[in-house]
């Protein structure tokens, strides 16, 4: 049950949204897409769920198109939240629910499983209008999820929640990975994919621009963090040679490095010179990847 | 269940279930018991009424009791009293409301009769009229009596002239039956425009909604826009048909029941002694025709807006077309033949009511209504194609635009290659 796109393009009229995205995405997998607004995220989900038809390009699941014969396989949470603001828990998760072939009485049983792992056993039968931002999107995620589909895409689907409820969503989402469903999911925060995913892609103006293992992505970056806390003047140690970039911060300064090799030579610049505190060579975080390769702040 | 039937019971049923939808009803169905009752209502409140009193005062001295006897052959509800006072005494009577008005009746130059009417106020044309055609009537016995005619001519002049209107083609209907089917078409005419123009913007609103709510991505995602769109369209058009089959019914009983007391009355004059059950059958296949035209192009418009504050203002247009339709209509009551009206009753947009109003009110080849029909329901086709992919498009368009430029990008966004 792979996803496969080949060099998907898409295009509305001479604007093109996505060009030219191949990628693959394993079963029982947790992929993420990075990208700031318009870099063809959203758009790229709609093609894979078949809302939108590819300009050029070929996007099959477990070899075949997507289409609604298996939408009871697939779940959905859109970007752009929203339910009926009328109607009642309970009756649109049912209708919801049985769009995607569920019965009734499955569904119910479903819904007051989820909603008893949010906490909010009592909002079955409330109106969703009554509901606050954070709880609505709790009820649609469980609306995306009460099928059991077997490939999730959630779009964005931790933003707009608190911490406390940020975590509840990441454990349904890696209990549901867990048993079996495939997931994609774009985020606008580093830290979650960083956190979740194995297998990510980073997208910009359409084009994917990073796209690969999180491991094999950090590898081949090639540059390094260091980071220098010490109680006396340091800066001089931004013009060693093979230091990108430098920061200062209240204690110390943080460092881009082009490679392990460098770090050692800051460390005898400074070495002797008075009381460092911590020097640390670190991986590189998925942000500053994302700030090297797009090339501006994101956040 | 195949998903096209849930959305469209699912429609349904909770439209069905809004206080709404139920008040409307409810009001609908007493407004058509009041009017089919309205005959005894009238009388309720006529019987109240106590008679007119009409004083007169008459300086002849001779021509009181012709006049009676003519008023009271026109007109038994209005009492007339002899005065035999003066002209301000009589004119105090009235404005104290004793009498209703007095009648000051002399002889001309001529020796003929003449009359002034006087009340408090003359907007009750009815009295002043009665009056005078009394008095003319005694003004032509005299003079004729005076011209030396005889009472068997005079009958010969004033008798009415035989004559009779036969239409040589069969079945054509003739000048009663048409004021009779007049009523009742008039009615169904309201009835169709009325509910056309709310389902039609119901479904508007419906798209609209499910759009601004945002819910319309999952339910898209689940089902396609096309299902969605014909399982609303087709759902709304269940509830409004159960709305017209509860209203028709209660109508029909509730004017069955009442035939006996009010013949002659204010039902003969609408037609609505015969009922005849093929107009109705029409009525609803019409209305329904024009529904699913007209919905459907409803559900692209709504869809193709992102607010529900523009939702009105994308479909004034279809609005006045069907406000265009219903107005020739009413134009075409009176000339159910005219030439215009036979040909806007071809132009699909129209046909719901023209044809209707034709079909109800004149004897048409069977062709006439099939072509009208036919054509109907190719636009309905061709409309619910077009508009299946404006709406596969809308959906997923978002932002402050609303204008027709819309349509071009909507079908931008559903084009394969």
């Amino acid at each position: 049950m792979t996803l496969h796109l080949q060099n998907v393009t898409k295009r509305f009229g001479d604007f093109t949204a996505v060009d030219n995205l191949s990628l693959e995405i394993p079963e029982k997998e947790m992929f993420g897409f990075l990208g700031a607004n318009g870099a063809g995220k959203t758009t790229t989900f709609r093609m894979i769920l078949g809302l939108l038809d590819a300009t050029e390009g070929k996007i099959s699941w477990d070899n075949q198109k997507i289409t609604y014969d298996t939408s009871h396989l697939i779940g959905y949470l859109p970007e752009e939240r929203g339910l009926y603001p009328k109607v009642k828990v309970s009756e649109q998760l049912v209708y919801l629910g049985r769009l995607r072939g569920m019965d009734k009485r499955a569904v119910l049983k479903q819904l007051e499983y989820w909603l008893e792992r949010f906490r909010v056993p009592e909002y079955a039968n409330k109106k969703v209008e009554e509901l606050s931002k954070g709880n609505q999107q709790k009820i649609q995620f469980i609306a995306s999820v009460i099928h059991k589909p077997k490939l999730l895409i959630l779009d964005e689907p931790f933003s707009g929640l608190d911490p406390v409820n940020v975590e509840l969503l990441k454990e349904a989402v890696i209990d549901l990975k867990k048993d079996g469903t495939s997931i994609v999911f774009s985020s606008h925060r580093m830290e979650h994919v960083e956190e979740l995913c194995n297998h990510l892609c980073i997208m910009h103006h359409g084009k994917p621009i990073v796209h690969g293992s999180l491991k094999e992505i950090k590898r081949s970056f090639g540059k390094k963090n260091v980071i220098v806390h010490a109680d006396f003047d340091i800066s001089h140690i931004a013009n060693i040679p093979g230091v990108v970039k430098a920061k200062k911060t209240a204690e110390g300064m943080h460092l881009q490095v082009e490679s392990e090799g460098i770090s050692q030579k800051i460390l005898e610049a400074i070495s002797g010179k008075g009381f460092v505190r911590k020097f640390v060579l670190e991986e590189p975080s998925l942000n500053d990847i994302f700030i090297d390769k797009v090339g501006a702040s994101y956040e | 269940m195949n998903k096209f039937w849930i959305i469209l019971f699912h429609t349904y049923m909770s439209k069905l279930k809004t206080k709404s939808f139920i008040i409307t009803t409810i009001i609908t169905a007493l407004i058509v018991v009041g009017l089919s009752n309205i005959e005894t209502v009238i009388d309720r409140f006529d019987s109240d009424d106590e008679s007119t009193k009409v004083g007169v005062l008459d300086e002849t001295g001779e021509l009181l009791p012709l006049f009676q006897q003519q008023l009271q052959m026109t007109d038994e509800s209005i009492v007339t009293q002899e005065l035999l006072v003066t002209e301000e005494e009589a004119n105090r009577l009235v404005t104290e409301g004793e009498l209703t008005g007095y009648l000051l009746l002399t002889y001309d130059s001529e020796n003929l009769p003449q009359g002034v009417y006087k009340a408090n106020s003359i907007t009750n044309s009815n009295i002043s009229s009665r009056i005078q055609q009394a008095l003319q009537q005694v003004k032509v016995s005299l003079a004729t009596e005076n011209a030396g005619i005889t009472q068997g001519q005079l009958n010969q002049l004033f008798s009415p002239v035989s004559f009779e209107q036969i239409a040589l083609e069969q079945n054509a209907k003739t000048e009663e039956e048409l004021n009779q089917a007049r009523g009742l078409v008039y009615v169904l005419l309201f009835v169709i425009y009325f509910a056309v123009i709310m389902y039609a913007s119901m479904i508007a609103m419906e798209v609209a909604t499910e759009k601004s709510s945002r819910v319309m991505e999952i339910l898209i995602s689940s089902v396609s826009p096309i299902k969605q769109m014909f399982g609303k369209i087709l759902g709304i058009g269940l509830l409004s048909l159960t709305q017209m089959v509860v209203i028709l019914l209660i109508g029909y009983t509730s004017i069955r029941r009442n035939m006996d007391s009010m013949e002659g009355g204010f039902f003969e004059v609408f037609g609505f002694e015969e009922l005849p059950v093929s107009t109705f059958v029409y009525a609803i296949i019409f209305f329904l025709l024009g529904y699913f035209l007209f919905a459907t192009l409803a559900a692209f418009l709504g869809s193709l807006v992102s607010r529900i504050e523009d939702v009105q203002q994308m479909i004034t247009p279809m609005t006045l077309l069907i406000v265009a339709a219903f107005m020739i209509a009413m134009f075409g009551l009176t000339k159910p033949e005219a030439p215009f009206i036979t040909v806007t009753s071809f132009i699909p947009f129209f046909t719901p009511m023209i044809m209707f109003l034709r079909v109800g009110m004149l004897n048409l080849p069977f062709w006439e209504i099939a072509l009208g029909i036919g054509l109907l329901v190719v636009t309905i086709v061709l409309f619910a194609i077009f508009g299946a992919r404006v709406y596969r498009g809308g959906v997923l368009m978002y932002g402050k635009s609303n204008s027709f430029k819309d349509i071009k990008k909507a079908l931008q966004l559903t084009k394969e290659k």
